[in-house]
């Protein structure tokens, strides 16, 4: 495999050397902050490398090796960083296990990776292993670190966190120095990090990643949207993703970057706000629930808000309109975007925690460029990224000046891109993965002998910038000849504040399957004097129907012909993780949805008025009962929207 | 370092387990011609959740209300026992013949059917109010905040942190208490009543009009605070369900009188108790 040197940055660095020169630089400046008792408690770069010296040595003691693989099963806290950093300093590496994820997942994970010690965050973690446990022969320890509520649990393989830090300092004095020499070892090539794989078709594979590529990552992400020692970062998503580790763990330790913990899932937002980030990353769902959540706000607003809203929304539009294109803006122009931005955009952008951001990144699956768009308008700089867990997350980026909706962006630094004669996506460049752990096939199907990353993806080059269509498999041909992605589609669909999720159906007739936003509809429904009872009653409204109808026919119209959406039903549930249709990273698992759904989706390809269908819902007590549902058809041709209806506006569910 | 592990203990009870921590004994109650109680006497064991259940006027929450010192019964004694510290032969206090000041002192806490929070004041403000009994500084440290005064202020709002901590209230903290839903107020002063760091909790109806997954989570957290923190809970509930799953003792009542008194099992086979809630014929 060719590599090329990489950039003097942090050529010849790992983590552990880079978190012992932070500590060095700046003792006292803060490296994590959690909130404990209301308030954010600071862990200074001196404290956080002692604790990760703590804790190395206890992992030691309990026999970890170089080579070794650990697992983290919890939320964001600062210990799991504590516990990522001590494996990677003793030559270890760490794989993070979602921590919504259920038994079998936990199962395949930490058997695949050999992992004998597991770092969980509390009782419900613990819980979940404890069942499983028996099935994990290799499985020696579980370290806890919040410790309320197994105070009474005695198995002999539970340890408290702190617990391994006090084996650690033990273990320490009879090994003086022995620290020091196991991070002078470490190589960059070594194994930092392995990130599964968000496995839509299949169980999660294990990305083993170096050092060299996360950091060679970093540099060349920085290089591009440079990062400051001052610059905030809220850590809200799971570091078991390689987006949270890029920039979280990478772009953290290389550049010395704060990091705050939210106290508590239910309070992430205000947390956010408290700390107002300067950069962030998110998948789409993320930037599409806040902007549902200003739609649904704005309208609960009195008329002259919203009309302030309004006017200073559309100065801000065009003014992101001639930004992102790189154009020159007039003097005139920039006082009135000034204005409209003191007025009406600071506040909302306040309101979401994002008022010190200036950049911020989606990732993961396509965004719509209309929630692109509703970005800019209220000066949000969000750009798209564009990488897989085996390239780090991260090879094409959007540039400051140069923001289009449609495409990616262009490669960073140090990436080479190419488009293969099948229409595939190759990238190379020092962040490519090493392999799956314990998976040779599978790495030789993803790294061919040049060191191209065959990312499975289509797409095309449009002016030096790289539009990906989907995934190559999942790239569809209308009747007519042209290639299309169904996501596309239902990108279109999702961009309404109304339908939460979209699965759309066909080649010659596209038919979909939508599941509307319960708190947007909701909020509608209540607006509206429409009474309800449950998610499967509201989906089942007429009014609702009515309503999502307009949705689709908007969405239609900026669909060429042959894709235009025929038919469509509303489900009678959301898609849920639980129920394996969707994945934790919220991915729709079409393959599932094609086999449960069946009959629905042939009823929408047959045309039929109404379906229905068997479903077994199990209470929280245990207790199952099967309902029958009937379901409505809803068709789109010769639809025509009734003339009283004025557009709405995109910041608004109102009309 | 500052470590996850809560500092502060909830349970201010120094009577060790499995004793007898509260005695009624003979409590009669009247108001004009009315007997609301008669006789009634029983135990509520250290570490215990002790239920007291009964139909709709069986006098529960008049029992409840005795306890506490808003009503004092015309016969008879309430014994709440105390230690100064561990092992030492500990005093009883009479509870009917205390003012409900001194009960509070003593750490007999409690929670209303309806909810009686300050509904302009934020949740943070409600559970502070739980701490003021134990507040002690002067006047003037108070008004000008300095010095002891706001020393003991930072302490008492940590401990109201571990509550707000246990009962998951974090995202409410600031937010005024009138502004959230039922099942929240509720736990807020469930919350209130451990921020007086109580050595008997009494709890009337704490899951009245709660759905299902309400009900669940405030049983759980009941256990938490019984089983993880010590605390002894007598409780009064209609809920049979919960009742059975999370009393170690239940005590039962009808028209003033108590009909049974036991484990659960107990209770359920007790046949006085069968007649009072299905009618004599069943």
């Amino acid at each position: 495999m060719s590599r090329r040197p990489s950039t003097e940055r942090s050529a010849g660095k790992t983590f552990p050397k880079l978190l012992a020169e932070r500590a060095a630089e700046t003792p006292k400046g803060v490296a994590l902050q959690e909130k404990l008792y209301g308030i954010w408690q600071p862990i200074t770069w001196e404290e956080y490398a002692a604790r990760v010296r703590d804790f190395a040595h206890g992992l030691a003691s309990l026999g970890i090796k170089r080579g070794d693989i650990i697992a983290v099963l919890g939320d964001n806290r600062p210990e799991w960083l504590i516990a990522e950093l001590a494996a990677q300093s003793i030559g270890a590496a760490v794989v993070g296990i979602y921590p919504t994820s259920l038994d079998e997942e936990i199962v395949h994970i930490v058997t695949v990776a050999d992992a004998r010690v597991v770092v969980a965050e509390d009782q419900e973690q613990v819980d979940k292993l404890q069942k499983v446990k028996p099935q994990l022969p290799h499985l020696e320890t579980v370290a806890y670190y919040d410790p309320h509520g197994l105070e009474t649990y005695d198995e002999p393989w539970l340890v408290e966190f702190t617990g391994i830090e006090e084996r650690g300092r033990a273990w320490a004095q009879d090994h003086e120095g022995w620290f020091e020499v196991e991070v002078e070892k470490g190589q960059p090539d070594d194994i930092a990090v392995v990130c599964t794989t968000s496995g839509t078709t299949s169980k999660p594979k294990l990305g083993q990643l170096t050092h060299r590529n996360l950091l060679s990552m970093a540099d060349n992400l920085t290089s591009v949207d440079p990062l400051d020692s001052k610059d905030r970062f809220v850590s809200f998503l799971p570091l078991a993703w390689i987006g949270e580790q890029m920039i979280a763990v990478a772009c953290g330790l290389s550049h010395g970057m704060t990091l705050s913990f939210p106290e508590d899932a239910a309070t992430q937002r205000s947390d956010m706000r408290e700390i107002g980030p300067h950069v962030m990353f998110s998948p789409p769902r993320i930037w599409e629930s806040m902007l549902s959540e200003v739609q649904v706000r704005i309208d609960e607003a009195g008329w002259l808000k919203r009309r302030i809203f309004g006017i200073g929304y559309d100065i801000g539009d065009r003014t992101a309109e001639r930004r992102v294109r790189g154009e020159r803006i007039g003097i005139g122009s920039r006082v009135l975007a000034k204005v409209a931005d003191w007025v009406a955009l600071r506040p909302v952008r306040d309101q979401l925690g994002l008022a010190r951001i200036q950049r911020c990144y989606t990732g993961g699956a396509p965004l719509g460029p209309d929630v692109f768009r509703f970005f800019h308008a209220i000066g949000v700089n969000l750009k798209q990224i564009y990488g897989q867990t085996e390239i780090c997350g991260i090879a094409v980026l959007h540039h400051d000046d140069d923001v289009r909706f449609h495409s990616v962006g262009v490669p960073i630094p140090e990436t080479d891109l190419k488009i293969s004669d099948s229409g595939e996506i190759l990238l190379r460049s020092p962040s490519v993965f090493v392999g799956y752990v314990g998976n040779e096939t599978a790495t030789a199907e993803a790294i061919d002998d040049d060191g191209w990353l065959h990312t499975g993806d289509a797409g095309y080059l449009d002016d030096g910038q790289l539009v990906v269509i989907d995934r190559a498999k999942d790239v569809l041909t209308s009747k007519d000849g042209t290639r299309f992605s169904s996501a596309f589609i239902e990108n279109k669909l999702k961009f309404s504040p109304y339908v939460e999720e979209a699965v759309v159906f066909g080649t010659d007739e596209i038919t979909a399957m939508i599941t509307i936003d319960a708190m947007t509809v909701g909020s509608w429904a209540e607006n509206e004097h429409l009474t309800y009872t449950t998610y499967t009653d509201l989906a089942a409204k007429t009014e609702v129907y009515d309503l999502v109808i307009d949705e689709v026919h908007r969405a239609n119209a900026d669909l060429p012909d042959a894709i235009k959406v025929k038919r469509f039903l509303l489900l009678f549930k959301q898609l849920d993780p639980d129920d394996d249709e969707i994945t934790r990273t919220r991915k729709v698992r079409r393959n599932v949805i094609a086999e449960r759904y069946a009959e629905l989706i042939s009823a929408l390809e047959r045309g039929e008025e109404s379906v229905s269908i068997t479903n077994t819902v199990t209470y929280q007590d245990g207790t199952s009962v099967e309902r029958t549902i009937n379901l409505k058809i809803r068709d789109l041709e010769g639809y025509v929207p009734p003339k009283h209806k004025k557009q709405r506006p995109v910041w608004s569910g109102r009309r | 370092m500052l470590t996850r592990a809560y500092r502060f203990s909830l349970n201010s009870s120094r009577v060790p387990a499995g004793e007898p921590l509260l005695e009624i004994r003979d409590v009669s109650l009247r108001f004009g011609g009315i007997r609301a109680l008669t006789d009634i006497s029983f135990t509520v064991t250290q570490g215990h959740v002790h239920a007291v259940i009964g139909p709709n006027g069986a006098g529960k929450s008049s029992l409840l209300n005795c306890t506490s010192g808003l009503y004092k019964p015309q016969e008879g004694h309430i014994l709440l026992h105390t230690r100064d510290k561990e092992g030492d032969g500990g005093h009883s206090h009479d509870l009917v013949k205390s003012p409900p000041h001194r009960i509070a002192r003593l750490g007999v806490a409690r929670s209303f059917q309806n909810i009686e929070l300050f509904s302009h004041l934020t949740v943070l403000e409600n559970l502070m109010l739980g701490r003021h009994i134990h507040m002690n500084h002067r006047l003037l440290p108070a008004m000008l905040w300095f010095g002891p005064a706001r020393k003991q202020e930072v302490r008492h709002r940590e401990y109201v942190e571990e509550v707000i901590d246990l009962l998951q209230l974090q995202a409410y903290r600031h937010h005024h208490v009138g502004s959230l839903a039922y099942g929240i107020q509720k736990r807020v002063e469930l919350g209130r009543a451990l921020c007086v760091e109580p050595s008997l909790l009494l709890l009337d109806e704490p899951m009245a009009g709660m759905n299902a997954e309400e009900k669940e989570d405030m049983a759980r957290y009941i256990l938490d605070v019984n089983e993880l923190r010590g605390v002894t809970v007598m409780l009064i509930e209609h809920d049979m369900g919960v009742v059975m799953d999370i009393s170690d003792r239940v005590s039962v009542l009808d028209f003033g009188k108590l009909i049974g008194d036991g484990t659960p099992d107990e209770v359920r086979g007790n046949q006085a108790v069968v007649e009072a809630y299905l009618g004599a014929d069943a």
